[in-house]
């Protein structure tokens, strides 16, 4: 894994999200088959290999499904569009974003890409970056 | 396969699923408990087993239970396996019994939900703090609840759901409340459940929005409730009375199956694969095929999982069930009844009670004692039942011989 901390005043929201000029999201994939996991893992949930190396996720993808959340945990925003986005054969979850969170404009199979926003700066000045995917 | 290898319920008892705010979960718990005894014709002498499940609770139910119903010191299992516990505690029993461990076991679920809010969302003990440090699994500096997607239940069902469409189309909005309306329909004939009131189509659109398509009646009600059951072999039955001969009902299966990796299954769970594989192995056991069930009870928890279900049980061609669902199969007076008891939408869902409550309803009709509610002639039934993330349950049951 590298640093999560790429840009100075800057942290993802997840480790798995790279900032920079390209931010993109990146997997551990498993050296024997490809299978690739967001979070770390002792050996491969397909093949049981124990070798990973880090690979980059592409931006662009496919809406597989998606749900409107219009109830959530206290301290949830809603509504927000939660969707599950096939990037090039990974499955990535997160949530479709700069645009109506409503069934006209959310729809099966459209095509998206990643996005980053601010989500925000801590005591420190530190900002967190959070990603979502828009209308491509 | 000889008689010993036989399995056989032989008394089962579910409570009235709802709000029982006088009764704690070992009140509840004894009550079905007890029911299942009385019902089967036997005392916790006669068992040999007990395994138990309550999920909201402390883990150790099963002592509980036997200080209030009675102290054998027979072995015991607390059992855990989210929404299928109630069906993983009835399979330790059966494993029990088929292990030639002992000749009866009991089976108990039992779940105080009343009240509950969200399940599955937001939980996480970490808050928003005012410094951002990376932390857990995923290197997070904040909840991702709502963030990276959603990690409640209506709204990861809804997925599931919408998925299905994605893959094999024909799915909107109006068909998943469609199936909502089935459910609450039949509802109205189970004094147990916990809403039994009919909804038009209407009714179900235009209420409360949980997570699209899912509105609040097309969830799962969380409430409290509890269900037992007790299992003996078929020696053991050959020298207990006519009559608890003639109301023993066969498990023709008993499948326990998790999910395999499949892909997606790290950002979305596969509630499907593990139900296909569950089904199939169910089937096998039994040497029967969907072809022969009279009912079904699948775990409904939203009206977004029973459309999938339909196709991972085999009840119709494979990407079939929107066209199974609109031939109007599934309804009480349709060729393949599904879920009569009113489902998990309305008969409610108290998590640990769902597994055995779902054979519960399936026995009833076996034994041709369900009153309004009966499906003439049924002999064959299916009983289905999910937990995240993930563990599947399916039992084929059928109506006795004698």
């Amino acid at each position: 894994m590298s640093d999560t901390a790429q840009i100075p005043g800057q942290v993802p929201l997840v480790g798995y999200l790279k900032l920079g000029e390209n931010p993109h999201l990146t997997a551990n994939q498993c050296v024997s088959c490809g299978a690739r996991f967001f979070d770390r893992r002792n050996a491969c949930a397909s093949c049981f290999g124990t070798e990973f190396e880090t690979v980059d996720i592409e931006n662009e993808g496919e809406v597989r499904s998606f749900t409107i959340v219009s109830r959530a945990a206290p301290g949830v925003k809603v509504p927000f569009v939660a969707a599950v986005v096939d990037c090039g054969g990974t499955s990535v979850r997160g949530n479709i974003i700069n645009t109506e969170p409503d069934p006209d404009h959310i729809t099966l199979g459209m095509k998206v890409r990643l996005a980053t926003y601010s989500l925000g700066t801590d005591d420190n000045g530190t900002e967190a970056i959070g990603f979502g995917y828009e209308p491509a | 396969m000889s008689a010993s290898d036989d399995i056989w319920i032989l008394g089962i008892h579910m409570t009235k699923f709802g709000k029982h705010p006088d009764l704690d979960t070992v009140d509840l718990g004894a009550e079905a408990a007890m029911g299942a005894l009385n019902d089967a014709g036997v005392t916790m002498a006669d068992i040999g087993i007990l395994a138990a499940g309550n999920l909201m609770g402390n883990g150790a139910i099963a002592q509980q239970l036997q200080k209030q119903i009675g102290q054998t010191g027979i072995p015991v299992y607390n059992v855990a396996n989210a929404c299928a516990t109630g069906a993983t505690a009835l399979r330790t029993a059966i494993m029990s019994v088929k292990a030639g461990e002992s000749e009866m076991g009991l089976a108990v679920g039992v779940e105080k939900l009343a009240g509950a809010g969200l399940l599955g969302g937001g939980g996480q003990a970490k808050s928003d703090g005012t410094v951002y440090e990376p932390s857990g699994r995923f290197g997070s500096v904040m909840n991702t609840d709502g963030r990276v997607g959603t990690q409640t239940m209506p709204g990861v069902f809804a997925q599931v759901g919408m998925e299905y469409g994605h893959t094999y189309g024909g799915v909107d909005f109006e068909l998943f409340a469609r199936i909502s309306e089935k459910n609450h329909s039949h509802s109205t004939l189970n004094p147990l459940a916990a809403y039994n009131k009919a909804m038009s189509l209407d009714q179900i659109m235009n209420d409360v929005m949980i997570a699209f398509p899912n509105t609040r009646p097309m969830c799962s009600a969380n409430c409290d409730g509890a269900a037992a059951a007790v299992v003996t072999n078929g020696a053991k039955l050959k020298t207990l009375s006519l009559e608890q001969q003639r109301r023993a009902v066969k498990v023709s299966a008993s499948i326990l199956t998790s999910d395999p990796y499949q892909e997606a299954c790290q950002v979305l769970p596969d509630v499907n694969t593990l139900t296909k594989r569950a089904a199939a192995q169910a089937y096998e056991a039994a040497g029967i095929g969907p072809e022969d069930l009279d009912l079904v009870e699948l775990h409904d928890c939203f009206a977004t999982a029973e459309l999938v279900h339909y196709d991972n049980l085999g009840l119709c061609e494979e990407g079939g069930a929107v066209d199974f669902f609109n031939s109007g199969a599934p309804w009480r007076d349709g060729r393949l009844p599904v879920n009569v008891s009113g489902g998990l939408q309305s008969k409610g869902h108290p998590i640990a009670a769902t597994g055995i409550a779902n054979i519960w309803e399936i026995c009833q009709h076996l034994r041709n004692e369900n009153g309004d509610r009966q499906i003439e002639g049924a002999k064959v039934g299916l009983a289905h039942v999910i937990g995240l993330a993930s563990a599947c349950g399916v039992h084929i049951l059928e109506k006795s011989a004698a």
